[in-house]
Order: C-alpha cells, then structure tokens, then sequence
C-alpha cells in the first residue's frame, strides 16, 4: 500500500546514483535538464491549483520571483560571513543552499497566503486579472528595491544548482501532489474544481483547500525560483514577468488540466521544443517565413493554445478519463 | 405509516425541534423572497414545502444551509442558531442537501462523489495525506467500505466506477440523495427529487424517500412540485406563495385550504 | 494648484484613452460574459494599422509645409487615419470572434479565457514577427501647438483639445447606436437574457460580432488618439499589453457592462494614475492600476456603476 513512498525513495536514490556523473554532461544538455526540472516543479505546482482546484491563476512566475530573490539574497548576504564560519567548501556551500532554498520556499509560500486569501474569493476571469496583478506589483516592488539591484538585476555568487538537487525538489512536488489530490481528504481539491457550491454543501471548506493549493504551489514555485537564481547566477525583476506566468500555464494546460505526468510530458517537451525549433530556424532548405515564424517560439505556442482549446481542451496527453477509468475497473476485478 | 397516524406521535424525543426558522426573511435589493417564515421541524419528522413557482421554497433551503444568510429574523439547528455559519460549518453540524439542478462533481466516478463526501467525519489532514501511516489506510478502508454499503442500500454499486455525469438522470438523483447521506446528516433536505421522473420512478422515489427517513433516522423537508409525491408520504405540509408562508398542516387540511387553491389556481 | 490642474488636464486626457479601450471590455463582457483578454492587442493592431495607413493617405491629403498653420489637408488626413485605422480593427475583432470565440460560446469560461489568452499572446509575437521588434514612430499626423493664454504654467495642447472633443463625439456616437438603433437594442436584450433574446428573433451571431467589431474600432480609435495626444509616440507589438490591463481595471472599477461605468472608470484611472506620477514615485505608475484593482474586488466587486449578479443555486 505504501507504493508512492516507496517510488519516491527509489526515484531519489536513482538520481543520487547518477549525480556523480553530471560533470561528464556537455554544458548544452546540462542547461536542459535543469530547465527540465525547475519547469516541472512550476507546472505540477501550479496544476494543484489550476488543474486540481480549478483556480486560474496567472500571476505564478510573481512567487518564482519572491522565491528566486529571497534565495538569492540569503546566499549574497550571508555567503560571506557564513560561508567561512560553515567550514567553507562544498559542504558549507550545500548548507548555505539548502538554507536559501527553503527560505525561498518559504517565503514564496507566505506570501500564496497573502495573496491567496483575499484574491481566492473571485472566480475565473477576475482571478487570473488579480493574481496576474499581484505579480506585477510584485515586480514593481523588486525594481523599487535597490537592496537587491533593482532594475539591474542581483547577482548570485555561486552555482550550487546541480541535478540531485533539482530533481529531488521536482520528485518532491510530484509526490506532494499526488498524494495530496490521492486520498479522501485531497478529493476536497477536486469537488472544489468541479462544484464548489455542491462541496461546501457537503461540508467542505472550500476556501481552505483553495488556500492550501495557492501556499503549497506557492511553496514550490518558490523553491524553483531559488534553484534557478542559482543556476543562472543573475536575476533581474523582469524575468519574472506576465509572459513567465503565460509559460508556466501553457505547460498545464498542454499537460492537461489535474493530469500530473502530463504536465511532466508537457515540461519537458515544451522545454525541448524551443531548442528543436532553433535547429529548424537554421534549416536553409525552409522558406524565408516559415523559418521566422519558427524562430518565434511564441507564435507556435499561441497557436497550440488556441488550437488546443478548440479541439482538445483536456490538454495534449489526456484521454478524458477513459483510460483511468478503465485501469480503475481492472483493478477492481484484480482484487475481486 | 398512515400519514394521520403521524400526527399523534409527537411525544418523547420528538419534543425538542431539530430545525427552528423564526421570523426568517431575506430580501435582496428591496424585494422579499421569504418573508417571517415560521416553520419548526423534529427529529424524524418528513415535511413537505410546496407553493407555486417562484413561491421561494429552493431559498428557504438556500437559508438554512447558509448560502444565503437572512436579513432578519433566526434560523436555529438543534437549538444553535446558524445564522451566519457558512455553508459547510452547517453541513457538518448535520444539515444536508440535494439540488433542484443537479449538482454531482461532474469528473468524478460515481464511488468518489460518495466518498469525497465523507470528507467532513475524517480523522486525517494533510499531514497524513502525504506521510501515510497505518492509521491513514485503515481510515481509507473504512471511508471505502461505508460508501460501498451506501451504494448498495441503493442499488448504485454496480455504476460504482461509472462517470457519473453519463448515468441517467434518476439515478443521478439517487446519488445526489447517497451523496447526501454520507455527510451523515440529522436533517435531510431534498429540492425536487422527482423532477424529471416518470410515474413508476416516483413511485419508486417515494419509498425510497420514506425508507431512508427511517433507515437513517432524518427528519426530511421535502420540496416538490409532484402533489402526489409530496401528499403521499409528508406528515405535515407547509405552503409558500410569494415567500410567505400561508398554510400548514396536514395533506388533507391542505388539499382543502382555500388560500391554497387559490394561490395554485389564481385569484 | 496649477500643477493639480495641469496633472488633472493631463490625467482626464489619459483617462479618455484608457475610457475607450475599457468600452471595449465592457461590451463584449455584457453580451458575452467573459473578458476579452486580447483586446489591448487590438489596440496595438490599430496603432500600427494607423502607422501604416498614414503614407497612403498622405498621397492623396499632401500634409502643407508649415506644420504650425492649421490646414484642412491635414485634418482630413488625421481624421481618415483614425477612420481607416478603426475599419481595420473592426474588421480584426470580427474575425477573430468568428474564427475562435464563437466556436467556444458553450464551452467552459476557462476555455475561453485560456483561449483569449491565445489569441491575445499570438497578436503579440505575431505582430512582432510583421512588424519587428523594435519601436517604431508614429507619425505625427496632426502637428500639436499649445494654447496660449492659459498662464504660465497650465499648458494645454490643441491636440489635448481635439483628442477630448474626438472621445466626446465617439460616445455620442455609441450612445446613439446602443440606445437608439435596432442592433443596440439587440445588445441590451442579449447582454440581459441570451436566450430570451434569440426567441424574440434576435440573431445573436450578428449581434455579437457587431459588439466585437464595435469594441475593436474603439480600441484602434484609442491607439490613434493617444498618438496625436502625445508627439514622437512610439509603438511597438508589446505595447498593448499594459493600457489593456489598465482599461480593464478602468472597467471593472466602474462596474465591468456598464457602458457610463467604463467611462468613468477610464477617467478616474487615467487621474489617478497622473497624480502618482506627478506626487508620488514614476516607478509605481503601473502598479496603481493593480492596487486599484484589487482594492475594488475585495470591497466593491461590481464596480460603481455595476450591477449586482449572484449565482443561481
């Protein structure tokens, strides 16, 4: 019965075994797969909001932003004070990281709850307007903030950022939220998306579970912020604007809304698909427009959304249900 | 169970009222949709709400479990008012509800709307969500095995697995009423349940109404528009025109009042 | 308190762009019941649809000389820029509500919303693939002189004028449209009852796309409007997103289908949005519009002039 635990702690002890080995990668792959990681981490997070409790949220890159600069600013201001008193090296370093990480966390979480609680009384539309508002506010503060570089940016001394590292963290999410939405309790997420009237009449607190998505998710996007202001060394407030967001809900909505590993299918193929069309832009063989458009991965992007929505708006790797209905049965007959 | 024999009984634990309204109105922007609406149910007691459309009897439901919140006047559960309790903080005192429209969580199965509705009685947060100890599985097991039985007694488990939004529409009504029930209510309120119906399924409703009355131990109001349905099997009828409240009684009393005749049939 | 003056002229003058951009939002909300997030890119689309419209016109409208003398070439010419610029918007608005809405009309608000999200990202980075990426001026198609004899320091520009008097015409125009003709009526009866009003005959596809068309031209008359109201005006594909966002809080603020709430959300916005960049930080201007926002769904969720809808249970 303990299966997930069980997944879970193989999956670690898989990438521990293989972290040794990430200094062999070529540089190019590496930058991959750690976008790879940190893009799951903010699409199976904001899925338990979006996809699980069915709250559109567009302001999701504003908590990768608290979480990027919190973690960054804890490592530029006590990297060199504490680093020493760490015993220095790479084990202070990873102390120091782990550290930022979870203050990033964090505060990324807290400041879910502050946005979530008053903003997660409005529905749809005005939802997104406001979530997407406190990230620009968000924004603005960061640029106000001379402290941590305003509008030019902070800077991050060191790159603890690694594979183990992100992978444990973007594992972490994944069993959070699965096991979160796979029990009587998380079925509260869902009737949340499906009804909320009918949940609330069945005794559920709707805002709660609302809330708890918003901080878990909140939580996680910060703790993907503070691996990437780690990984990438220089942050600025404008990298975590409205079009980070914008990414961030195409993954989940490619995935499919409340299907988590097709939101890891969608991170991981829409992290790709920016490189693959690079290579295309450089095919001379291509007409003159097509290879612009293809240079502009947002074109392409918009138009799968829009595509998508018109005819599959269960996302790219849904079956609508029938195959897990069908796997439900067979389990079922399995025990019988 | 003849209904005049009802009547008789009201000694013993059928003293104290389970739901009290007192004086209950509630307007919105100036007009009232109910007004100083009176209505007192005890324990076991299944009462119908009837009244033309539009009479407010779908707010009158709307009021006591918390959607909507009156203007003035009481509304008391088990002698503890509620006014001002949200939704779920009165469903979890034991109040429960169907819908007039339907309102079953569309994606999911037929088994996880019973169970996501025990929600309220578990013992377990998030905390034993993700770590999932002993005490977590057992406590699954046991939601598992009630909504299974629950099933049964309604003749739903064989859909179990079942979409429940591809289930025809009485039995969409059936899991509404299961649904209901799982919340383990002491007060069960039914907004139109024969809606849709045809004869033979309303009759089939109606002991059905009638058993989890007593199977469960619930005092039931009942809105319905089928004046077969609700003369059939309530104890006791109140009647709604224009939010307030102008007749109660006995079906007979009722089938006879004047006020009633004419607010069905118009001045 | 000729600097309150001043930053009030120059916020009513802002405030009447953001009030038109906001129409937009409100009407397609009212017949629709949902906001159209790809509107502030229409208003991009009609400021390079003016940028681009300019040349031809000036062909046949020859601008004179001297910029500073008032010329009847010149204001014809202005004027079929904003016309032309508007026709082209309209066009766009309809088809994208053919194309992409209307085969959503019954799908969840999500979808739609998603989808709008779209339309409105693929305007943007489309536009940057037409147009490139980097800002490009837009002509000044009515030099601007200022007023004098207003004192010292109250400067007024004829362009200021003539962008309130445009504004001013527009609403008449819609308000005529909306309360007087048979398709306004049509808009009323849709945006109060879809249903009812396709049994009463009302064709609701053409309604609909009217609105569409309607917002649109709006929008692009805004573009070409806060193009005459500010010189070496540069426009680029990303430009709409901001006043978008702005108009909408401009809608909601007055109470998102209401056509008079619009307005005066626009107005109030566009002031208040002025007074901090003049009083307070310039870095915050446009995080005023999110705390406006905010403010207003936490305490008045529908708006000043709005009207009250509650979920039927």
């Amino acid at each position: 019965m303990n299966r997930p635990k069980t997944c879970f702690l193989l999956f670690v002890a898989l990438i521990a075994a293989l972290a040794p080995f990430q200094s062999a990668i070529n540089p190019y792959y590496f930058n991959i797969l750690i976008s790879i990681g940190i893009n799951i981490i903010l699409g199976v997070g904001l899925n338990l909001v979006t996809g699980y409790t069915g709250q559109f949220s567009l302001g999701h890159a504003g908590f990768m932003a608290v979480g990027a600069y919190l973690s960054g600013s804890v490592t530029v201001f006590l990297a060199p004070r504490w680093l020493p008193a760490l015993g220095g090296g790479a084990a202070g370093e990873t102390a120091l990281f782990l550290l930022a990480l979870i203050a990033g966390g964090l505060g990324a979480g807290l400041a879910g709850l502050a946005v979530g609680v008053p903003s997660l009384r409005l529905k749809g539309d005005y939802l997104a307007i406001v979530t997407l508002g406190f990230a620009e506010i968000i924004r603005v503060i960061l640029q106000n903030m001379e402290i941590v570089g305003g509008p030019r940016g902070l800077s991050i001394p060191i790159r603890p950022t690694g594979l183990f590292g992100t992978y444990l963290a973007a594992a972490l999410t994944v069993y959070v939220v699965v096991l979160l939405v796979h029990s009587t309790y998380g079925r509260g997420f869902l009737t949340v998306r499906d009804d909320e009237i009918a949940a609330e009449a069945m005794g559920i607190n709707s805002t709660k579970y609302k809330v708890i998505a918003f901080v878990v998710a909140a939580f996680f996007a910060g703790i993907a912020g503070g691996l990437y202001a780690h990984f990438i060394q220089f942050i600025t407030p404008e990298g975590f604007g409205y079009l980070k967001s914008v990414d961030i809900v195409v993954i989940v909505i490619l995935g499919g809304m409340g299907n988590t590993p097709g939101v890891i299918l969608a991170a991981i193929l829409l992290t790709i698909l920016p490189e693959g069309l690079r290579v295309m832009s450089g095919w001379e063989f291509l007409p003159d427009a097509v290879r612009g458009i293809v240079k502009n991965r947002m074109i392409l992007y918009s138009l799968l959304l829009i595509i998508l929505m018109l005819t599959r708006p269960q996302g790219l790797f849904s079956s609508g249900g029938k195959w897990t209905q069908k796997w439900r049965a067979m389990k079922r007959r399995g025990r019988a | 169970m003849d209904p005049k024999m009802a009547g008789h009984e009201t000694e013993g634990p059928r003293m104290n009222p389970l739901l009290e309204m007192d004086r209950a109105t509630v307007e919105f922007g100036g007009l009232r949709a109910v007004s100083e609406l009176d209505l007192t149910l005890r324990q076991g007691e299944l009462v119908g709400l009837i009244g033309p459309n539009g009479a407010g009897k779908t707010t009158v439901f709307n009021l006591i479990t918390g959607v909507y919140q009156p203007t003035s006047g009481d509304i008391r559960f088990e002698g503890r008012s509620v006014a001002g309790r949200k939704p779920y903080q009165i469903t979890a005192r034991g109040v429960a509800r169907t819908f007039q429209n339907i309102r079953l969580f569309g994606s999911l199965s037929v088994f996880d709307n019973v169970r996501a509705a025990f929600n309220i009685h578990l013992h377990h947060g998030i905390s034993h969500a993700l770590w999932r100890g002993p005490g977590f599985d057992r406590e699954e097991r046991e939601v598992e095995t009630m909504a299974e039985e629950l099933l049964e007694i309604f003749h739903l488990d064989h859909l179990r697995d079942a979409e429940c939004t591809a289930l025809p529409y009485g039995d969409q009504r059936r899991l509404e009423i299961v649904r209901a029930l799982a919340t383990r209510p002491k007060l069960l309120l039914l907004d139109e349940p024969a809606a849709g119906m045809n004869p033979t399924e309303k009759g089939e409703l109606m002991r059905l109404i009638r058993f989890t009355q007593e199977k469960f131990d619930l005092a039931v109001l009942l809105v319905e528009h089928d004046m077969r349905v609700v003369m059939g099997i309530c104890e006791r009828i109140a009647v709604l025109d224009y939010g307030v409240k102008i007749a109660e009684g006995a079906p007979e009393a009722i089938r006879n009042d004047r006020k009633v005749i004419e607010a069905y049939l118009g001045e | 308190m000729i600097q309150f003056l001043q930053q009030l002229l120059n916020g009513l003058s802002l405030g009447a762009i953001y009030a038109l951009i906001a129409l937009g939002y409100t009407m397609v909300y009212g017949v629709l019941k949902f906001i159209n997030f790809a509107h502030g890119d229409v208003y991009m689309i009609g400021a390079f649809a003016g940028m681009y419209i300019t040349p031809y016109v000036w062909k046949i409208l020859p601008q004179g000389a001297d910029s500073s003398r008032f010329s009847w070439s010149t204001a014809g010419g202005a004027f079929a820029v904003l016309a032309l610029s508007m026709a082209v918007c309209a066009v766009l608005g309809v088809v994208i509500e053919r194309l992409v809405y209307r085969p959503l009309r019954e799908r969840p608000r999500l979808t739609v919303l998603i989808t709008a999200i779209g339309v409105s990202i693929f305007l943007e980075y489309f536009g940057q693939y037409l147009f490139g990426a980097n800002p490009k001026l837009f002509p000044e198609i009515l030099p601007d002189r200022v007023i004098e004899g207003l004192g010292d320091d109250l400067i007024l520009s004829v362009n200021q004028v003539v962008v309130f008097a445009v504004t001013l015409l527009l609403l008449a125009v819609l308000c005529f449209i909306v309360l007087k003709t048979r398709i306004g009526t049509a808009m009323r009866a849709l945006s109060y009852n879809p249903v009812a009003a396709s049994l009463m005959g009302i064709n609701n596809d053409v309604v609909i796309a009217f609105t569409f068309g309607l917002g649109s031209a709006l929008a692009a008359a805004a573009a070409v409007l806060n193009a005459i109201n500010y010189p070496a005006y540069s426009i680029d594909p990303f430009m709409g997103i901001l006043p978008g966002i702005k108009a909408f809080v401009a809608a909601v603020l007055g109470g998102i289908g209401s056509l008079p709430g619009a307005v005066v959300g626009g107005l109030i916005l566009g002031v208040l949005e002025t007074m901090v960049v003049g009083y307070g930080s310039p870095m915050y201007r446009d995080a005023i519009a999110f705390a406006v926002l905010i403010a207003i769904l936490l305490f008045k969720p529908n708006g000043l002039l709005g009207r009250a809808e509650k979920e039927k249970v």
